[in-house]
């Protein structure tokens, strides 16, 4: 769907981007990581062609972009407003029709929207008589009314209530059910969980870590197990693993232990079975916000 | 190009659709006229009482010489100065005018009645009062004031200027009003419309939509879509101006020319009160002079000069409003970068209604009628008094050439301050954002 390939972007003195390359998959929500000034929103541009690299090149269906492709691009800014002044179903139609949509067209779809919102009767009111959060819900529709191939949210849940934000996650999901490519970028990393397939992480201008969820969550498991028992193993020396921590719960003890080198988690159980029964066992996965942590600390 | 129609649309149609457009668009014209109406009609009631003076001349000097005027007559009762105070105090419009006898001596003169006299009433009395005494003292000096009317020469000179279609009336009077008018209105308009442009842009800015905007058309799209909409919006008001002050002048000047015959015939009437006649005869000749004059300035001409120069100006212009509403957000910081917009446009201004009018094929006119940044206020100040087609030639080219290149290095600077925030920025920072590629 979109390639980027070998990005650079340099301001002034700072370079924004460091030949930074990724691809992004025909029907994957591709999540967009880093911390703040990493170079996501530089990226983010250059992909709407706000800006263009100083090197690189970036593919939309394996054709170079142009700007025949604005129209198949629908954007969601992080930092993102209306015309205070104007009416909101004026403001739709204009919005699409910068996007290529005719006014009948778009009329249509806004109205679809609309229904679909249950916001029917906010047609001639004025931005400045919503809140934020109706602002928010407004300017999503905004994004998706022409029925781009590739949606970019940057921060879409920022100003939702938790009501709204699922509201927003089920269309989400089924814009891109329906086969539209979705690169999500945030902060709040259990959305990530929840939404994305594949993960691209940017720190200091530099692509860290790109792969899908599933590959990266298992490439940062480090063996390290949680294991409920009737006895506490404080006092007992194990062969197979080390003991990391120990927390004592009503009728077990949770034990937090890692592998020894060599050993799998078959052998740790059998060396656990003579000692005490067994309640629970669970590999401790990390999340995605510990390995973001950890990667952009390290 | 279709998505620039679309923006010059919403920035035309959300300023038209607004009430406040409406509001001056009638205002201002109806305003001037209004004004005008009023001075006249002040100036008509005034003159509508008659005046009755009683003259108590103790001194003798004055005795049945006063010279009755239109709505001002003397008579001379043969009472006491009492008895002619508790008449006085019964009628409106009735004074009593009191020399005293040492009159020669100290120049006293009273004016007592129920009312206050009104300035141009005294003056009137004031100037009869010293004509007399000069006749009288002419009289005793030997000299016949007969004789000395006809030293008194009038001299009125009419200015020709030689053109193809032969001698023409050189208006000067009217050739500075116009020419006045017209860059006095361009002066106005850069500032306002430019601002206009210049608060659009920090409007989108703020409201953080410009970023949303941008993923759609290009910041120069957005740009030009802006000025050209606005720019649209100034020429409506002009026209809109024009359409109804020619229509409401139009009705002012069928009832001032009503009025003008009724003053007409009480001039016929009042033949005897020469003096006073004379004075306005010759007032009416000045004023037709005036519009005779601004007949022969070619008007068609002027109003397409005009709206050349506004909309070159104005692009000129308010691309740099842009690009200084692109660098800030809010209009409060504007302040730092406005001061070479304004400078030179209050410099020509200036300069223009000193300078330029005065003399209006000097070298300096003539620098500042071609230089791009000045030549849009001063050349509206030369265009009434003829300027050469090669001087009008160059001065719309280099104009033309002068906006292309500001608008290209406001797009520059615009591209990159609309998606920046929070940051104070300098002229350096702006020198940099311009050198910034794609």
């Amino acid at each position: 769907m979109l390639s980027i390939k070998n990005i650079v972007k340099e301001y002034a003195k700072h370079r924004a981007l460091d030949d930074v390359s990724m691809e992004i998959e025909q029907g994957t929500i591709f999540g967009l990581l880093g911390p703040n000034g990493a170079g996501k929103t530089s990226l983010i541009r250059i992909i709407n062609q706000i800006t263009a690299p100083d090197s690189g090149e970036i593919f939309f269906n394996g054709e170079k972009l142009a700007p025949k492709h604005i129209s198949k691009i629908g954007y969601l800014p992080e930092e993102r407003g209306l015309y205070k002044k104007m009416e909101i179903g004026e403001q739709m139609l204009y919005l699409a029709q910068l996007k290529g949509l005719s006014r009948a067209e778009a009329t249509k779809r806004i109205k679809f929207w609309f229904e679909k919102m249950e916001i029917q009767s906010w047609w001639k009111k004025k931005v400045e008589d919503l809140s934020k959060g109706m602002q928010q819900k407004v300017q999503f529709i905004a994004t998706v009314l022409h029925q781009p191939d590739l949606i970019i949210l940057d921060e879409p849940f920022s100003g939702f209530d938790p009501v709204n934000a699922a509201v927003i996650k089920d269309e989400i999901l089924e814009l891109n059910k329906n086969g539209a490519t979705i690169i999500f970028s945030t902060h709040r990393m259990e959305s990530v969980e929840e939404l994305c397939q594949h993960i691209a992480l940017i720190h200091k201008s530099h692509k860290i870590l790109d792969g899908s969820l599933k590959s990266i969550k298992n490439a940062y498991r480090n063996n390290t197990f949680k294991v409920g028992l009737a006895h506490d193993l404080s006092d007992v020396t194990l062969q197979t693993a080390y003991l990391l921590a120990s927390q004592e719960n009503d009728e077990q003890t949770v034990h937090t232990l890692k592998l020894k080198e060599g050993f799998a988690v078959n052998n740790l159980l059998q060396e656990l079975i003579p000692i005490s029964s067994i309640s629970s066992l669970e590999e401790v996965i990390p999340s995605v916000n510990e390995i973001f942590i950890k990667t952009v600390k390290d | 190009m279709n998505k620039v129609l679309l923006i010059i649309q919403r920035e035309y149609l959300s300023r038209v659709k607004k009430k406040s457009f409406l509001l001056l668009t009638f205002l201002v014209p109806s305003l001037f006229i209004g004004m005008y109406v009023a001075i006249f009609f002040i100036y008509k009631h005034n003159d509508d009482n008659a005046k009755r003076f009683h003259v108590i001349d103790e001194s003798g000097i004055f005795q049945n010489q006063f010279k009755d005027q239109k709505n001002l007559s003397f008579d001379y009762p043969q009472h006491s100065y009492g008895e002619a105070k508790k008449t006085a105090r019964k009628h409106k419009d009735v004074f009593i005018l009191h020399i005293s006898p040492d009159f020669e001596k100290t120049g006293n003169v009273e004016i007592i009645g129920e009312k206050k006299p009104g300035i141009a009433l005294l003056s009137d009395v004031e100037n009869q009062m010293e004509d007399i005494l000069r006749n009288k003292k002419l009289l005793a000096a030997g000299i016949d004031t007969a004789v000395l009317n006809n030293t008194k020469s009038k001299v009125n000179i009419n200015a020709k200027q030689l053109t193809d279609e032969g001698e023409k009336d050189a208006s000067v009077g009217a050739t500075y009003a116009v020419g006045f008018l017209g860059a006095f209105l361009i002066y106005l308009a850069l500032f306002i419309y430019g601002a206009q442009v210049m608060r659009g842009v920090i409007e989108e800015k703020t409201s953080r939509i410009v970023e949303v905007i941008v993923s759609s058309v290009k910041p120069f799209q957005l740009m030009l879509g802006k000025i050209l909409g606005i720019g649209a919006v100034g020429l409506t008001q002009f026209l809109l101006w024009i359409l109804l002050s020619t229509g409401l002048s139009a009705i002012g000047t069928n009832m001032l020319s009503s009025g003008d015959k009724d003053a007409v015939k009480t001039e016929l009437k009042d033949t005897k009160n020469d003096l006073k006649a004379e004075t306005s005869v010759q007032k009416g000749d000045a004023a037709k002079q005036f519009f005779k004059a601004a007949e022969t300035i070619n008007f068609t001409f002027i109003i397409s000069t005009f709206i050349f120069y506004f909309i070159g100006g104005y692009l000129l212009y308010s691309a740099l409003f842009a690009a200084v509403g692109s660098a800030v957000d809010s209009e409060t910081e504007t302040q730092q970068f406005m001061l070479p917009i304004t400078l030179p446009l209050i410099f020509t201004f200036i300069l223009g209604m000193n300078v330029v009018v005065n003399n209006p094929d000097s070298s300096l006119s003539f620098w500042l009628s071609v230089i791009p940044f000045t030549s849009p206020i001063a050349m509206m100040i030369r265009i009434p008094f003829g300027v050469p087609d090669w001087q009008l030639a160059l001065s719309a080219i280099l104009l033309i050439a002068g906006f292309v290149f500001t608008t290209w290095v406001a797009s520059r600077i615009y591209r990159v301050g609309i998606l920046m925030h929070g940051k104070k920025i300098t002229y350096k920072e702006l020198a940099k954002w311009f050198s910034y590629k794609e």
